[in-house]
């Protein structure tokens, strides 16, 4: 219905447009000279007159965007690092709007300021060094403080501290899900590799490691408040990016490497979710969630449910068709219920160990299953014999 | 000397003779004029440039109104992929995927540049042609065939590439991940292989061209700075495009004949692929060290147009022209150094990235000389607001408003929250999208009566321009929101996030001001078309201008000037010198006895 609305509104507006444009054409009947398409002293005067409307434009819709969609924007930083990230971003946006409200006033100021006529005559101003000098001198320094500033952060971001006390956990991406495997007593992941897949394995985990005996494998990320989180990342199939915004922090899984990043959580959930930025967040968006679900329901649909804030962890990195779904809820905890929320899971070994049991009496089903998967890796098989002669033929 | 003169009457006479012998294909199909390959460019980039920007709007609707059906959606899409008109999620990703390769590529690469290097170089710089007509000829030739083996793509069974513009494997390497990737990436290939082929082809002859046709007097310091930035442009594909060829070769080896170049450890579909020890990073790096240099061949070409606009519109010399060349050398240089940026979260090394960071922001030194420039060349101008004038300044408007923002995406710090998020698509779509699309009507405005011996109309290009700015800027700006909010982009829909739900509104109304600033595009279209044939008929020099281009008679020849080649006295920006009456002085007007270059 919005669709139909706007589409008529464009129609109306191109007809009006066209019937103007008609009556600018017939008022140049008569002027039949070459130039009636060269702009004239009245053009220049009118469009001068937009120049300055579209600087009143844009800045009012700067002033209107930041009233309107700026608590849109991610508040408060979940992480200590991020309290770094954010003080650098608020510097670098008032570099940014002082520069951009001058800029671009001077550009439209000028333009509607000098609009041509036939009596006037531009300067000949062909150069100043001392101008140029100006302004290349001062976005040097700026620009060296910003640099400085931003690869002391950085630094202090990126490079983990090897001796330092945190808390290893590795994040595993795969079409479209995120798993999360704990170190465990330990505190060191034991070794994987995708071609140990099997089962319940699902992330290739070696279980002939010692380190890997105590690993915990979940699809919940829980992380405690206030200590170093370490996160390992692998991907099995194609490229993702582990995504926490909340955090301000991301990095993308590659299969075949281990990626890292680390980072302190400072606010747990339910913190978190009190901070006044955040409620009132929740209450509009629920206000939204509200309208539309009476929507659905006079449709005859079912009604959505309230929203309640979690931190999540998104997938950013386009990953195939249900890229738009890839997530994983992530609960911070205060340190004594995260050792308490571990210590009621299983470890891998375990699961491994139960599954075992519990698969032996359906074994006749998984015969079955085992002949077609040993009838595609006999047809594989044939097809890698092939593709590695074409290779050789190629490399001939 | 006498002798000389009768060399030219001569090879003139010849000219005129072969002229004669024109048939329908040689002068409008085969031709090897390059007025007529411009021509043929620019109509091949607007063909392209209309599907590219509809595919934009077909995702923008769905994002504003997710899963909602549309009829349209089944017309054009079918019922595969938008069955009962609601678009499916991986048609989606095909048509971002496409909307990105045809406009940085057909549009904005080879419609912009191509256009204007072929139409401007001989013209500008005093050539009767360019080095090598017959290989500019299979240049275009290659790039129709590349843009119809693209379009072919879109018609296949599993549907094009989806992988995005950027086609990472190991996701583009394997249709197990996603449909995409079957033949329709193998097109893909194909179709930019053949592509690149055709740029080189086109860049050779271009700096060749400038190198060695340059007319009597017309020193590298006497050139209009379009010829700088296609110049420049030209060495910057020359370097980098081969890059590209062979990322996209390797990758055609992975998917073809088993070679691991890009892939490693990989289980998808329930089984181990044999690849092992190659790296997607690495293929990471080949793209970007052509992806990054390829952001300046599409915004350089733009820039010169528009200081050539500019100053002509202005009625003013350029300002700073020395510094506006060396910032054009600088820019290229450093384009080449800095496409780790698009890179810091890709798992390199955290070392590199603060390299990145520091060239990256340099590059913001050059620029700011640049756009200082523009707007001191409009201090104190009789300034004339042509059409072309008026995407002059919008295009100097909106890479600034871009290119501000690229202090916080080349900053690595500030990357790690906004990286792939709608901050990104706001920032690269003013700064290097609407900003050359912006050079590329600027001078389609200011070049059509040299292309065509006619006027577009000027009334139809105000309205043009007014709504086209207002819509790029309603658009674009408030995607930085959204983005700073932490919504990715390449979701297909939002909906399943409602903590992201606050920001449907925002996207409704980015979409209604697509919608209108698309239609609107009607108009140009309309104008462009009708004027070829029913246009006023321009003038020899309708704006006015100094450069050469403007002393070839309208009607076009082969080999540009009926008589001899002008010889070049002076700058190309003797706009309102004091020395003379006559607010412009062409090049080709010999200096006055005692006359001092009043410029550096």
């Amino acid at each position: 219905m919005t669709s139909l609305l706007v589409i008529i509104v464009l129609v109306l507006l191109a007809v009006a447009l066209w019937q103007l444009t008609k009556i600018f054409d017939l008022t140049q009947v008569g002027s039949s000279s070459d130039d009636s398409q060269v702009a004239s002293d009245n053009d220049n005067n009118v469009q001068g007159y937009i120049m300055f409307g579209f600087l009143a434009f844009i800045y009012i819709f700067t002033i209107y965007g930041l009233l309107k969609w700026g608590n849109l924007a991610l508040h408060t930083p979940a992480s200590e690092h991020g309290l770094l990230v954010d003080s650098l971003m608020n510097i670098t946006w008032v570099l940014i709007f002082t520069v951009q409200v001058i800029t671009q006033g001077l550009l439209y100021w000028f333009s509607f300021k000098y609009k041509g006529n036939k009596d006037k005559k531009a300067l000949f101003f062909a150069d100043s060094n001392k101008l140029e000098a100006i302004w290349s001198i001062i976005p040097s320094v700026v620009l060296a403080v910003l640099i400085l500033y931003g690869l002391y952060a950085w630094n202090n971001i990126m490079f983990v501290d090897k001796d330092e006390d945190v808390v290893e956990i590795e994040l595993y991406a795969q079409q479209f899900k995120w798993t999360a495997r704990y170190a465990g007593q330990d505190n060191v992941l034991g070794k994987a590799n995708v071609r140990l897949i099997e089962g319940i394995n699902t992330l290739g985990v070696d279980m002939s490691d010692p380190n890997a005996q105590d690993d915990i494998v979940v699809t919940e990320l829980h992380i405690p408040k206030g200590k170093k989180v370490h996160f390992k990342m692998r991907s099995q199939d194609v490229l993702h990016s582990a995504y926490f915004p909340h955090f301000r922090a991301q990095m993308n899984c590659v299969p075949g490497m281990v990626t890292e990043f680390a980072f302190v959580p400072t606010y747990t959930t339910a913190e978190y979710r009190e901070l006044p930025f955040m409620v009132q967040k929740v209450a509009n968006i629920n206000k939204l969630r509200n309208e539309k679900s009476a929507e659905l329901v006079a449709k005859g649909g079912t009604a959505l449910d309230p929203y309640t804030f979690d931190y999540l962890l998104l997938c950013n990195k386009i990953c195939g068709a249900s890229h738009y779904n890839m997530q994983m809820k992530v609960v911070v905890d205060s340190p004594e219920d995260y050792k308490k929320w571990l210590s009621e899971k299983t470890t891998l070994a375990q699961d491994i160990k139960a599954a075992a049991a519990a698969e032996k009496p359906a074994e006749g089903a998984e015969a079955t299953t085992d002949t077609t998967a040993k009838v595609k890796d006999t047809v594989k098989a044939v097809i890698d014999t092939v593709k590695a002669a074409v290779a050789k033929v190629a490399v001939k | 000397m006498s002798a000389e003169a009768h060399g030219h009457d001569h090879g003139h006479d010849h000219e005129h003779e072969h002229h004669h012998k024109d048939t329908f294909i040689t002068k409008y199909i085969f031709s090897i004029d390059h007025k007529m390959i411009a021509k043929q460019y620019l109509i091949t980039g607007i063909i392209m440039g209309i599907i590219g920007i509809a595919m934009s709007l077909l995702f923008r609707m769905q994002l504003a109104w997710p899963e909602e059906s549309f009829k349209i959606f089944n017309v054009l899409l079918g019922d595969k992929f938008a069955p009962d008109g609601v678009m499916a999620n991986d048609i989606y990703l095909a048509l971002v995927t496409i909307h990105g390769t045809i406009m940085v590529f057909f549009v904005l690469t080879a419609g912009l540049s191509g256009t204007f290097s072929n139409l401007l170089i001989p013209l500008q710089i005093g050539a009767r042609d360019m080095a090598s007509g017959f290989m500019n000829m299979i240049s275009y030739w290659l790039f129709f065939l590349s843009a119809v083996v693209m379009l072919c793509s879109l018609f296949v069974e599993a549907g094009p590439a989806s992988a995005g513009w950027t086609i990472y494997p190991p996701l583009s390497a394997l249709p197990q991940a996603i449909p995409g990737s079957g033949t329709g990436m193998t097109l893909w290939l194909v179709s930019m292989a053949i592509f690149i082929a055709s740029s080189l082809m086109g860049s050779l002859n271009y700096i060749v061209t400038v190198i060695n046709l340059r007319t009597k007097g017309m020193s590298m310091t006497r050139l209009p700075l379009t010829i700088w930035t296609f110049f420049v442009t030209a060495i910057i594909g020359v370097i980098s495009f081969p890059v590209l060829l062979s990322a996209a070769l390797l990758l055609i080896f992975d998917r073809s004949f088993g070679t691991s170049f890009f892939l490693s450890d990989i289980y998808i579909a329930g089984e181990v692929l044999h690849y092992q020890g190659g790296s997607p990073v690495l293929f990471e790096h080949l793209f970007w060290f052509l992806g990054h240099p390829e952001v300046y061949i599409v915004i350089l070409p733009a820039m010169g147009l528009v200081s050539e606009i500019m100053a002509t519109n202005s009625r003013k010399p350029i300002f700073g022209y020395r510094a506006m060349i060396m910032s054009v050398l600088a820019i290229a240089f450093l384009s080449t150094i800095v496409w780790g940026h698009h890179m810091f979260l890709s798992g390199m090394n955290p070392f590199l990235g603060s390299v990145f960071t520091f060239t990256t922001l340099l590059i913001a030194i050059p620029s700011a000389v640049k756009a200082f420039n523009w707007i001191t060349t409009l201090w104190k101008g009789n300034l004339q607001f042509n059409p072309a004038m008026l995407f002059s300044i919008g295009m100097v408007s909106t890479f600034i408003t871009g290119g501000l923002t690229g202090i916080i995406l080349g900053d690595s710090t500030l990357d790690i929250n906004v990286h792939d998020t709608y901050f990104v698509i706001a920032h690269f779509h003013l700064v290097m999208g609407i900003s050359a699309l912006y050079g590329m009507f600027a001078g389609i405005y200011h070049w059509f009566p040299k292309m065509y011996g006619r006027m577009l109309n000027k009334n139809l290009g105000y309205i043009h321009f007014w709504i086209t700015a207002v819509c790029a800027y309603g658009v674009f700006f408030p995607m930085h929101f959204i983005g700073l909010a932490g919504l990715p982009r390449r979701y297909y829909t939002n909906t399943n996030f409602p903590l992201f739900d606050d920001l449907q509104n925002v996207n409704v109304l980015i979409t209604t001001f697509a919608l209108v600033g698309g239609a609107f595009q009607l108009v140009f279209l309309y104008n462009f078309f009708s004027s070829i044939f029913y246009g006023k008929k321009a003038v020899q020099n309708p704006w006015k201008s100094t450069t050469l281009e403007w002393t070839t008679p309208v009607e076009h020849i082969h080999g540009n000037w009926p008589g001899e080649i002008p010889h070049v006295y002076r700058w190309p920006y003797d706009y309102s010198n004091p020395n003379h009456d006559v607010d412009f002085v062409p090049q080709n007007v010999p200096m006055k006895e005692g006359e001092e270059v009043l410029h550096h």
